[in-house]
């Protein structure tokens, strides 16, 4: 059935639909309307859950934490600071290898506060061993919260489903709400894999001295590595059932592309209509929207990207000396590969401004007429 | 009159009452006369089997066992410093979910995890009357980081964090006081040398619903700087000057004192390492909030 739903409704009804049982959350501008309207839900009884009003988000992640020990689906939401108070739990949500599934809506970090789009708080967790899923449009928003279930609970790695603050999370679109039968299908009930049993009592999280530690460690590197396979498989199923797929990366207008743009989230709607307008003008130019960032779909992008002379990436993020987080994503990617295509890397966009088709055609210009990628990444649309 | 009462009150373990399951293995790692294993033993014995522990960083985070062996006979979730309230919250709701109200939910975690760096986490799961029991076993610093001072460390001690002629100088936080202003329907104080009275408040919390705090005694032989085979007896000694009341609230406002008193708190001070650099000026100071508390106390229960 379709509907007209903002971006976090549609990660709400995605919950309600996965029949998660306990959902912890603490509210921050923007992603306020995903748990306002599970609370509802919860409240008026179209959803058999229990909604846990804690007083921060490192309670929150720390109440999914008990809850998903004690065998049941769980969800919490966040964005910016929130997310930056729960690092600690992200670390120990995966190290306990549980399938928690979390919306992460993008948003600034301050000084000075700053509520609109931004990726730095959510790459900034790029190393706590969450499986990261950005999303553009509020369809896959519903369809990849679905999918997160399914594939946590494979892996038994807790992921992030990622949208743009505003831009997705306020925005409102059509979207197709699956029926509660199909989705039964796509998603059956949660079996854990360890839980806190009285006849079977066992220590979960305990403490693991240098004889254990690493091969926990190694386990979720090996879990990590086995996401892509696993991902590609759970989106054929969601594509037999359903009839969507969206892929670990989307490439557009790729196939003969001289040039490549790369980047995650609402922006690559924008860039394709800038590459339809390069395109008229009879540049070979593509894009690449990335959705899955942990683990980074390595042979994906060598393959979609060996074959191209330049890869121009946009970042809305910036990791303070080194630049943009997914350039040097992709600089690490392409290093093993055997065609080494130059990687030009731009950073637009920060605390939420707008970065409009006009940037995408002045950065095509300028990587253009770049022999070679400057040092540093290049910041655009800074007022003079 | 101050409300008391005394009649199940006594230092003596009457052996036919207590039940003969061990919830703890033997070989666990504590220290020899920790205070904060007798305290889980007899809670658990209370407690029973449909129990679940939810322990944060502690030093009972190591005692329950180090991987892969375990020295408890209940499910144990370990948890971050910062989290046994949020942490028992989240199993709480995942059994009520499950359809098991049955099973009691019990964080156990030390003082500092309690006073200090988990008090948001636990003040939250209070005023949500979250239904399982927290227990903190108060050994009076961070004993698992080498006794560094915690807002539980009292007046006077020295810890490593509060040495020499630094020692603590100020008061110990009144952790039962914080938490009768959330209303909770029930916290207690209870003692490892009053076992009877720790077992019957113990048996008690685990029939009520909501949120259930008490506060135990753990004496620590290492960080006290006392023999181990004192730590009873200077457990008991903190209740006979009146420095640990035995008491309960109900419901934030309903105070019952359990064990009235009268020894000198020098007593009490002088055969510890933590307070030998005390003068006698200083016992007659301490000799004075512990009579200033036991007034306010005795003024609540009335």
């Amino acid at each position: 059935m379709k509907e007209v739903l903002e971006g976090s409704h549609a990660v709400s009804e995605a919950v309600r639909l996965a029949r998660t049982k306990v959902i912890s959350a603490y509210p921050i501008t923007p992603q306020t309307h995903i748990v306002e309207a599970l609370s509802e839900y919860c409240a008026n009884g179209s959803m058999d859950a229990k909604f846990i009003c804690v007083e921060s988000e490192h309670s929150a992640m720390a109440s999914c934490i008990g809850a998903a020990s004690a065998g049941v689906r769980t969800f919490t939401a966040s964005s910016s600071h929130g997310l930056a108070l729960m690092h600690e739990l992200l670390h120990w949500a995966a190290g306990a290898r549980l399938p928690i599934v979390m919306a992460e809506v993008n948003r600034a970090l301050g000084p000075g506060w700053n509520i609109w789009m931004d990726q730095s708080d959510s790459l900034s967790q790029r190393d706590t061993g969450w499986i990261q899923l950005y999303c553009e449009t509020a369809q896959e928003v519903l369809d990849t919260t679905l999918q997160a279930y399914r594939l946590a609970e494979i892996v038994n790695l807790p992921v992030m489903v990622v949208l743009d603050a505003f831009f997705l999370s306020h925005t409102y679109e059509p979207v197709d709400i699956p029926d509660q039968a199909s989705v039964d299908r796509f998603l059956p009930s949660f079996v854990p894999r360890i839980t806190l049993d009285q006849q079977n009592p066992n220590a979960i999280g305990q403490m693991a001295p240098p004889a254990f530690y690493m091969e926990m460690r190694h386990s979720i590197q090996m879990a990590m590595q086995s996401v892509l396979e696993h991902f590609i498989d759970v989106e054929r199923e969601f594509e037999t059932v359903f009839g969507r797929t969206y892929g670990p990366i989307t490439p557009f207008a790729c196939d003969d592309a001289e040039s490549i743009f790369v980047m995650a989230g609402t922006s690559a709607s924008t860039c394709r209509q800038a590459v339809k307008t390069l395109r008229d003008k009879g540049h070979k130019v593509g894009v690449i929207k990335l959705k899955m960032f942990r683990p980074f779909p390595y042979q994906h992008i060598r393959k979609c990207l060996e074959q191209t002379k330049k890869v121009i990436v946009l970042d809305r993020n910036c990791s303070f000396g080194p630049g943009g987080i997914f350039a040097q994503e992709l600089r690490a990617a392409m290093y093993a590969s055997e065609q080494h295509p130059q990687i030009f890397s731009y950073i637009s966009g920060l605390g939420g401004r707008d970065v409009t088709v006009d940037h995408f055609l002045e950065i095509f210009d300028r990587t253009e007429k770049a022999d070679h990628p400057e040092n540093e990444s290049v910041w655009i649309g800074l007022n003079p | 009159m101050s409300k008391t009462s005394q009649e199940t009150i006594s230092g003596c373990i009457m052996s036919s009452k207590y039940p003969s399951t061990d919830y703890i293995m033997p070989g666990h790692v504590a220290c020899p006369g920790c205070g904060a294993v007798i305290a889980m033993k007899f809670a658990l014995q209370a407690l029973g089997p449909k129990t679940i522990l939810v322990i944060p960083a502690c030093c009972w985070a190591v005692v329950a066992g180090v991987h892969p062996q375990t020295s408890l006979k209940m499910p144990v979730l370990h948890t971050a410093f910062a989290t046994s309230g949020a942490a028992a919250s989240g199993v709480r709701a995942a059994l009520d979910m499950k359809g098991d109200t049955e099973t009691t939910v019990v964080a156990w975690a030390g003082d500092g995890g309690t006073f200090d760096i988990g008090f948001q986490s636990l003040s939250g799961a209070c005023e949500r009357n979250e239904n399982f029991l927290y227990v903190c076993y108060d050994n009076e610093a961070y004993m698992n980081t080498g006794v560094q001072r915690s807002s539980a460390t009292p007046y006077g001690a020295q810890t490593t964090t509060t040495p020499k002629n630094a020692w603590k100088s100020h008061r110990k936080k009144n952790i039962i006081d914080a938490m009768a202003a959330h209303r909770i329907p029930y916290a207690a104080t209870v003692n490892i040398a009053y076992p009877d009275d720790l077992m019957r408040k113990f048996r008690k919390a685990k029939e009520i619903q909501g949120t259930r705090f008490i506060h135990a005694y753990a004496s620590c032989p290492t960080g006290w700087r006392i023999p181990s085979d004192k730590a009873v007896a200077i457990s008991r000694l903190a209740v006979q000057t009146n420095l640990f009341p035995l008491y309960e609230v109900e419901n934030g406002t309903d105070y019952t004192i359990n064990y009235q008193g009268n020894r000198p708190v020098e007593e009490y001070l002088k055969i510890q390492g933590r307070f030998k650099h005390l003068t006698e000026n200083d016992h007659a100071e301490i000799q004075e909030m512990v009579n200033e508390d036991w007034r306010i106390l005795n003024g609540k229960a009335s």
